[in-house]
């Protein structure tokens, strides 16, 4: 293995009967962003939501496959283990209204305890100038977290996921619900992030894509159709069913 | 549209509203028009009515606290300030005491049994919610909610014949006796000559206790139901077990719609009346122990107002004053309580 971090073999979910994902095979290398595109219902929440283990918090959700981070298998551990390791970052953000921004970005910390407050100091500035948010809340740290905008407020969401050191950091359309600007800070985010861990993007637009991502997976109707370098993906598709989706014959 | 003049012509409503004589309905010929001015007159209509209605909102308690003040005056004018802190209860004059009436062991009494009912109610009602909206199988919630909320339909006298047949010979013949065995040594579990009779001020506030659970688990579940999944989401992304996401995610989220609820609850408390009367032992003399029995103001009120001469009347109804101003202050405090809760949310917890 050549520095894959995650690896999933036929992962298949369910959501109550509907076959969600359908015996996906994927993996991702240490220091790459990979994207995951796919028109709505395609199944890529669901399928990164089973990286994490949190589909399985839904009602009727079930997943089965492995999937292997740094060859354990996920599946046989302690999902909040899991859930520490492999931080999330959700569609819209979802800041802890009655908690401050330092709160927020200490509460993972808080959760798994056994920090001093010189450490948990030190790792909440650490996070939020990875998250490229300190400049802007550093005078205000105490305040809560629902004055910051929606785009800070996913970076600090962002943060948030950093302070726990997570091995891998899963992002299910972090920017969808962001204006342009926002969403161009999210990018060059990600784009630095990578380095210091492998980042698996869900996104719908073919663009964002494009700009952060190494690599690219295209899902369609719960199946992976291709994956290949960003590049070769969007200029020489090998199949015909990602021509047609990257040309926007549909979806 | 074709609807509007037909509208206009059977609709009996803009004859009838107080609104319509204000506005200068210009003369409808064409279509549009004729609808724009149409709505405009219903749209005047409904304002009126729900002005009117809010403005009687207004006007009632006022009234009721005219009309309370009134009706006490008497008492007010003979005992003054004095009468709320005043321990006597003599309504008939005797060698050894004047006629005299103090309203300070029933305001005790009802801040006790409220105090007491919210210790023991709050959490479990609380706890109730979390497992209804949180942890709850799908098939087991629904059956359970509406038991609970059944327990608000349920008369308060119904309680409180309960509370006398069944809760208060099991306070006098187990609880009582265990709890004196081994607290009797504090004051609050002191058991005096007389008391441990099971009608007391423990047995009325647990009665309470029960009273209030509805209506705290029924509104705190709806609070914590309106909790966003991303919110829980969120606590089980970093790695939260269940009751952590719990508590990081809609214990937090909802704990001012909680706070609410248990605000709710404690006006109930205070100002139950029937339950409280048949298990409180109704006894004019300070509870200094939770096994004595006691009197609150509405207990009070109920018990003596059959009998009473107009000066009585008079002073109990100035207890009924006195219970109406002690539930505002409770309701001005937990408002502004909540108004600095939601505004420095921020406070880490």
């Amino acid at each position: 293995m050549t520095g894959d971090k995650l690896v999933v073999e036929n992962l298949n979910a369910w959501y109550g009967k509907t076959h969600a994902v359908q015996d996906i095979s994927l993996s991702f290398p240490d220091k790459r962003a990979t994207a995951i595109i796919g028109p709505s219902g395609c199944g890529k929440s669901t399928f990164i939501r089973c990286l994490n283990r949190i589909h399985e918090t839904q009602p009727k959700a079930r997943a089965e496959g492995k999937v292997l981070l740094d060859g354990a298998d996920v599946y046989a551990d302690d999902p909040t283990e899991i859930r520490r390791k492999i931080g999330m970052v959700f569609q819209r953000p979802n800041v802890f209204p009655t908690m401050s921004i330092y709160g927020n970005v200490a509460a993972g910390l808080k959760l798994h305890g056994g920090y001093s407050h010189d450490e948990m100091d030190r790792l909440v500035i650490e996070s939020l100038k990875k998250a490229a948010l300190w400049e802007e809340v550093k005078e205000k740290l105490d305040q809560s977290a629902l004055q910051l905008s929606g785009g800070q407020q996913q970076r600090l969401c962002i943060a948030r996921a950093l302070a726990v050191q997570p091995e891998v950091l899963l992002m299910d359309e972090p920017a969808s619900a962001l204006d342009p600007i926002s969403t161009a800070r999210i990018e060059d985010l990600i784009f630095d992030l990578k380095n210091q861990v492998p980042v698996v993007i869900v996104t719908h637009n073919m663009q964002q894509a494009a700009r952060v991502a190494d690599r690219t997976a295209f899902l369609y109707l719960g199946k992976l159709v291709e994956v290949a370098p960003t590049r070769d993906l969007f200029e020489r598709p090998a199949e015909k069913l990602t021509e047609s989706y990257i040309t926007g014959r549909f979806g | 549209m074709a609807e509007p003049p037909v509208g206009t012509g059977t609709d009996p409503l803009p004859a009838t509203g107080p609104a319509e004589p204000a506005g200068a309905t210009p003369s409808p010929s064409q279509g549009p028009d004729r609808r724009r001015s149409f709505t405009g007159v219903v749209d005047r209509f409904f304002g009126g009515l729900s002005t009117l209605a809010a403005l009687v909102l207004i006007a009632l308690p006022a009234l009721l606290i005219v009309i309370i003040t009134q009706a006490s005056w008497r008492a007010i004018v003979r005992f003054g300030p004095g009468f709320v802190i005043g321990q006597f209860w003599v309504p008939s004059a005797s060698p050894t005491s004047p006629i005299t009436f103090g309203a300070a062991p029933f305001v005790a009494g009802t801040l006790e049994t409220s105090v007491i009912a919210m210790l023991i109610g709050v959490p479990l009602s609380i706890g109730a919610a979390i497992f209804l909206a949180e942890l709850a199988p799908d098939w087991l919630r629904a059956p359970v909610a509406s038991v609970v909320d059944l327990l608000a339909a349920v008369p308060s006298v119904v309680f409180g014949l309960w509370g006398l047949y069944v809760l208060v010979p099991y306070m006098r013949s187990n609880v009582d006796p265990a709890l004196v065995h081994y607290l009797g040594w504090t004051p609050l579990f002191a058991s005096h000559a007389g008391s441990q009779s099971g009608v007391s001020v423990l047995t009325a506030s647990i009665i309470l206790a029960i009273m209030i659970l509805p209506t705290i688990s029924s509104v705190s579940r709806e609070a914590l139901r309106a909790t966003p999944d991303s919110q829980r989401e969120a606590a089980l992304s970093l790695g939260a077990t269940r009751w952590e996401a719990t508590r990081l995610g809609p214990l937090a989220y909802a704990r001012s719609g909680i706070f609410g609820a248990a605000i709710l609850g404690l006006g109930r408390a205070m100002g139950e009346t029937m339950a409280v009367t048949m298990t409180i032992g109704n006894s004019d003399n300070f509870a200094t122990s939770l096994f004595d029995p006691g009197q609150t103001l509405s207990s009070k009120i109920a018990i003596n107002f059959g009998n009473a001469l107009p000066l009585e009347k008079s002073a109990l109804i100035e207890l009924g004053l006195i219970l109406m101003g002690l539930s505002l202050l409770v309701n001005v405090a937990a408002r502004l309580m909540l108004r600095s809760m939601t505004r420095m949310g921020g406070s880490a917890p």
